[in-house]
């Protein structure tokens, strides 16, 4: 046997064994996470975080579920709605930004695209106040409002890049027609759009559910998401972590999205290639 | 009698005013508050009741005098230099590894790309546990593992060593991202098309050879995207240190620098200098970036 060819032969083996290995250590937090959720309290104890559960319980995820429900619905509703009124503005800036073009529109279009990248940190105190005067601070429209607007710059890029592919040529037929911009839209363009508002969706649902900094600046107790809660579990010391519940409760918390992530991949994983910027 | 719009006009002024709602919210919301901000670094208003007294970009220098600053721009900056490259390395090589095509495929990536889905925040709480430094005797965690793995030797004080603590720190990061710059990859080497790969093997080219000189210099604009996307996320870390380590000054940073000075402390302008300090980083990583991309689309 020649050596290239022994070597390929240990590729062959070696390859598959390497990746197991880090499918192994990817889901190592997991294992934790799950076997430690269910144990009952005397059992979850850090030093046997390895074990399994002697016995199996599911007291921690009832006082987990007890303790997230208020986030957990401030989180469906902030999420659900922002997501959706994303995913519409983004539809139509996207439209307008490829088929419909006004002078300027490429300027435009990189202006939002840096908004994008720019840390929050660097309008937060002035959009805390800009909020205090609307009398929006601490509530979950304010949140959605927060969201909302600085979704704009990625939710456009998505749709732009998605409808630069609908042939011009359509566009044009239509016009000619005697179509208007929002008749055009209406009966070509949006027909279409049907992937693209998946992408946006589930980006936006993604990013408004795990959403923490917005959440700590701008909501109140009253308007936490679960990420907020779940982070106030994590004890101040002179309660005793409770560590079944809390492991519970970071499952519970990252469910929705998930699920999302499992079921809907293929769209999750195509947002995550428009963050990249590919069209 | 309405005065006749200009044909020209009339094909693009719709256009414009439906993207105008979009416009005015990123104009105010993006730049207006970002030059409010700056106007509020240079306010000299330490406390939230004096009056805006611009102090020339004093607050600027006089940061650098605050004992935890210099602290947290270092912990950023080795945090930075972790997690880039860790993530980068470990999702290309598990993109190279992949490349070929592998049984279950699918199932890999779904494995690799879940953290994605979670938040810092919640694998925060198992992170926690995980780099714990509790002592030998009562080792929990990673510790404990590599206690009954006999690798005893590894065990250290993870993110509460204070030299080399954020290096710990960016390891929650990397498991989180590193299979998002795999994606990134693999769709690279899938990218490269069949031809030349083929055309480098019949010149006689070993494998390796044809990933050295045919592959690998293909995948520069995608390096450079991961690059700049964890670059970018680096510089903002927050809700990871937050879930790990709440506001100690071991794992100070700048983002949690803000958010100590601006609800804690109650000092705008500190608050403020400390966001435009983080702007100008991100500012420099990414609009050379959009620049390229810009420039690029426009010569496809």
């Amino acid at each position: 046997m020649t050596a290239p060819a022994a070597s390929a032969r240990t590729l062959r083996i070696l390859r598959p064994a390497i990746l197991l290995l880090f499918v192994v250590l990817f889901l190592m937090p997991v294992y934790v996470l799950v076997v430690t959720s269910f144990k009952p309290l005397d059992e979850a104890d850090p030093g046997s975080a390895w074990n399994l559960p002697g016995h199996w319980s599911v007291s921690g995820w009832r006082s987990a579920w007890e303790t997230l429900r208020p986030g957990l619905e401030n989180s469906v509703k902030i999420a659900v709605s922002g997501s959706l009124i994303s995913a519409v503005l983004g539809s139509l800036n996207g439209y307008v930004l490829s088929k419909w073009r006004f002078p300027g529109a490429d300027a435009v279009f990189a202006l939002f695209l840096f908004g994008m990248f720019i840390p929050y940190q660097a309008i937060m105190i002035p959009l805390a106040g800009l909020l205090t005067d609307l009398e929006l601070v601490g509530t979950i429209r304010g949140l959605v409002l927060a969201h909302v607007v600085y979704g704009i710059p990625i939710c456009t890029l998505i749709f732009r890049n998605y409808y630069v592919t609908i042939p011009d040529q359509l566009i044009e037929a239509a016009r000619v027609d005697g179509a208007g911009m929002l008749r055009t839209y209406w009966s070509i363009v949006l027909p279409v759009s049907a992937p693209a508002f998946a992408v946006t969706i589930i980006w936006q649902f993604t990013s408004m559910w795990n959403d923490f900094l917005f959440a700590v600046f701008l909501g109140a107790p009253d308007s936490w998401p679960v990420t907020v809660m779940l982070n106030n579990t994590a004890g101040s010391g002179a309660v005793a972590v409770q560590y079944n519940q809390q492991m519970a409760a970071a499952l519970l918390a990252s469910l929705p999205t998930l699920l999302v992530y499992l079921l809907l991949g293929r769209f999750f994983m195509r947002g995550l290639m428009a963050g990249a910027l590919k069209g | 009698m309405t005065r006749r719009v200009p044909r020209r006009v009339r094909n693009w002024l719709p256009g414009l005013l439906l993207v105008s709602p979009s416009i005015l919210a990123v104009g105010l919301f993006v730049y207006g508050l970002i030059f409010w901000n700056t106007r509020e670094a240079v306010s000299g208003r330490h406390d939230e009741i004096s009056p805006y007294r611009f102090d020339k970009g004093r607050n600027f220098v006089d940061l650098w005098d605050q004992p935890s600053w210099p602290g947290a721009v270092k912990h950023a900056l080795l945090f930075t230099a972790v997690f880039v490259a860790g993530a980068l390395l470990l999702g290309a090589f598990l993109a190279f590894l992949m490349d070929k095509g592998i049984r279950g495929e699918a199932s890999f990536r779904v494995v690799y790309l879940f953290p994605m889905a979670v938040s810092f925040i919640a694998s925060g709480v198992v992170w926690r546990w995980l780099m714990n430094p509790a002592p030998p005797e009562r080792a929990v965690g990673l510790n404990q593992l590599f206690g009954e793995l006999h690798l005893g030797a590894l065990a250290n004080g993870w993110w509460q060593d204070p030299e080399w603590g954020m290096a710990a720190m960016a390891l929650p990061a990397i498991w989180q991202m590193s299979g998002y710059v795999m994606a990134l990859y693999l769709a690279g080497f899938r990218g490269v098309p069949e031809e030349l790969r083929e055309a480098a093997r019949v010149d006689g080219a070993s494998e390796w050879k044809v990933y050295r000189h045919v592959v690998f210099p293909q995948l520069r604009p995608v390096t450079l995207s991961a690059l700049i996307i964890l670059g970018h996320i680096s510089l903002k870390v927050f809700d990871l240190v937050m879930a790990i380590a709440g506001k100690q000054i071991i794992t100070y940073v700048p983002a949690i620098a803000t958010y100590v000075e601006v609800l804690d402390r109650h000092d705008p302008a500190n608050g403020a200098t400390i966001a435009t300090y983080l702007l100008l980083a991100v500012a420099l990583l990414v609009i050379p970036y959009l620049v390229w991309s810009v420039r690029a689309e426009r010569t496809r």
